[in-house]
């Protein structure tokens, strides 16, 4: 196994609310191998989001770590300073954001903004900043990249924004892109197109990406290994093929069974998992899964499930589950 | 961007003719006869004809109605029988004055206050951001003429380091820059808490945005993040208000004006208006609503010009 590029060890974060908190990750443990392609999956609300933004240290400040380290080549980025946090943004972990149209700023130019986003790359002049943002413009394939540069970006359509941000996270050549929801915001053919551009590039400069997405279909285009997020812990951890194949969660199992490209006979509904996320203000003591699990036992509501080791890259976090 | 402005200014003229009209109106409802005011109760009734008929006052109103607008659209105001010089003479060498007691007032005020707002949401739900929010409010809750009263007392009568009155002597810059200051100052203490807060509600607001988490997640510094991401938006709602904020100014410059003994066009009217001198009421009047319109459609323009999402709605 090669050493981690990025690494969640045991991180437990929970956002302050008014009475209380509620606890958005639990003991997440996650390593993104560099130059691999991870999705996270998971329904809404399972904190997958929380976890790609604590992974550039991004999120808001009601968010508080109670455990756990994240590491990027092995250094626990949560002791750096404030300042060397910062620098690391941009430079060494990017990120694509979901909503295309208000990623950028309405009121500077594309080209600005690009110039302005290597603001961590030491040695270079306002020019070779603006040469590489056009390069990068053209390599995402938006053409004119020169007259693109100087456009706003309400004059852009929703793809081409997507692809300026994609070009934006790659312009400092960073060793993990994290990619929020990258194409949630558009449609199937600009959706297909930009899981295209990803894998281009991912090909072409080796960064390794994390791609956050409820979108299964994505998850089975683009990535290497999944993880599967259920109540702000990790519940399954396998390479796309086995997980897809053969799902040994029963929440893994539930979330395939539900996904609308999987189903192969007309039924006129759409299936789903019974019952409710629970609350996270009070996490329950056994398996957050267990009231909606058709294979829990007694055990399951009092006891906290083990992770365990499936395989080489494969573990669960269920009492069920044998080896 | 050339059609937005054309609809502007149209308006802007409509609005114009309207205000005139209206004040024509209250002219004629307000009781007194200006002649009978100006020559006092022993005037014969011959002797009043005669004024009348000088002011215009004999002919019909719609005919007087026409008459004036005709006369100002060739920048004719109309003569003063008072001071027996053109209305017009009087307002430009009334305005200056006071147009630069409202720039000064506005121009410092709006420095202060984005800089309190800005720091405000830099240092936000620190003591900081608090201690600027009572000291905002307070700013605002301050009459002009009170802290004009205050401050001739304080910096004129005891320390003695500015003038209490007048405007200075005439072609002595520094002498008007010091007759500025402390009327300055007393204008535009409020609008230093009240732009204060506005820039502050406007830049949180802007703050919470996906662009400033984007800026944020390519490390940027929360300065330049801050004033480059966050102030660029939130400054366009506090240009809107400035203009509106600078008509304003130039009417409570009235009382600064009289606390101050400043001459000015807050001094002309409430003088004109004591004298029931009509010709000198309307022309200031319509004198100040052009240039308070002038204002606010060039701001208008201004924000087309700074978001270009509001420029190109209007293109097409």
């Amino acid at each position: 196994m090669t050493e981690a590029i990025l690494s969640v060890e045991n991180l437990s974060l929970r956002y302050r609310v008014p009475g209380g908190a509620v606890h958005v990750l639990r003991d997440v443990r996650l390593a993104i191998r560099p130059g691999e392609v991870l999705g996270i999956a998971g329904e809404s609300g399972c904190g997958k989001s929380t976890l790609a933004a604590a992974m550039i240290d991004l999120t808001g400040a009601n968010a508080e770590r109670t455990s756990g380290a994240i590491r990027l080549r092995g250094e626990d980025i949560l002791h750096l300073s404030a300042d060397d946090r910062r620098r690391l943004r941009g430079a060494e972990v990017a990120m694509v954001f979901q909503d295309p149209m208000t990623a950028f700023s309405p009121v500077l130019t594309i080209g600005a903004q690009l110039v302005d986003f290597q603001f961590n790359r030491t040695g270079a002049s306002r020019r070779d900043k603006w040469q590489a943002a056009c390069g990068m413009l053209a390599r995402v394939g938006i053409s004119d990249p020169d007259h693109a540069m100087r456009r706003f970006p309400h004059e852009f359509s929703g793809g081409m924004r997507q692809r300026a941000a994609i070009a934006a996270a790659l312009l400092m050549r960073p060793a993990v892109l994290i990619a929020d929801e990258p194409t949630t915001a558009l449609d199937v053919t600009m959706e297909a197109q930009i899981i295209h551009l990803l894998r281009e590039l991912q090909a072409d400069y080796g960064c390794a990406i994390v791609i956050v997405t409820h979108h299964l279909g994505v998850i089975a285009e683009l990535c290497d290994r999944v993880a599967v997020m259920y109540a702000g812990q990790v519940v399954e951890e396998a390479p796309v093929d086995d997980l897809y194949h053969d799902p040994r969660h029963p929440y893994t199992q539930a979330l395939l069974a539900c996904d609308p490209a999987r189903i192969e006979e007309r039924s006129g509904r759409l299936p789903a998992i019974g019952g409710r996320l629970p609350d996270l203000r009070t996490p329950p003591p056994g398996c957050a899964f267990a009231p909606r699990c058709s294979k829990a036992t007694a055990r399951c509501l009092t006891d906290a499930p083990p992770r365990v080791v499936l395989g080489p890259d494969r573990s669960a976090l269920c009492h069920e589950v044998a080896p | 961007m050339l059609r937005y402005a054309i609809k502007r200014i149209a308006l802007a003229v409509v609005i114009l003719v309207t205000v005139m009209l209206a004040m024509y109106a209250m002219v004629f409802l307000v009781p007194g006869d200006p002649a009978s005011l100006a020559l006092g109760p022993r005037a014969t009734p011959e002797l009043k004809a005669l004024l009348r008929e000088r002011m215009g006052l004999d002919e019909p109103i719609l005919w007087q109605v026409w008459h004036f607008f005709r006369s100002a659209l060739t920048g004719d105001l109309g003569y003063d029988v008072w001071s027996k010089r053109p209305v017009l003479d009087q307002i430009l060498e009334f305005f200056p004055n006071t147009l630069i007691l409202g720039v000064a007032a506005l121009g410092w005020a709006l420095a202060l206050g984005i800089a309190l707002g800005a720091a405000a949401v830099v240092w936000r739900d620190t003591w900081a951001d608090r201690l600027l929010g009572v000291v905002s409010v307070g700013l605002i809750s301050v009459p002009a003429f009170v802290v004009a009263i205050y401050a001739i007392l304080i910096f004129a009568v005891w320390l003695r380091w500015l003038p209490a009155i007048g405007a200075g002597t005439p072609g002595d810059p520094a002498s008007q820059i010091r007759a500025l200051i402390l009327p300055a100052f007393a204008l535009g203490v409020g609008w230093v808490g009240y732009l204060a807060r506005l820039v502050r509600a406007s830049l949180l607001e802007v703050m919470g945005e996906n662009h400033i988490r984007t800026a944020r997640a390519f490390g940027l510094p929360e300065t330049r993040v801050v004033l480059r991401y966050g102030l660029r938006v939130a400054i366009i709602p506090t240009i809107a208000l400035l203009a509106v904020g600078l008509g304003s100014i130039l009417s409570s410059a009235v009382f600064v004006e009289t606390v101050f003994g400043r001459p000015g066009i807050g001094t002309l009217i409430t003088g004109a208006v004591q004298k029931r001198n009509y010709p000198v009421v309307m022309g200031t009047v319509l004198f100040m609503t052009a240039f308070y319109l002038f204002i606010v459609t060039a701001a208008d323009l201004l924000i087309a010009r700074l978001d270009p999402r509001v420029r190109d709605a209007f293109r097409r």
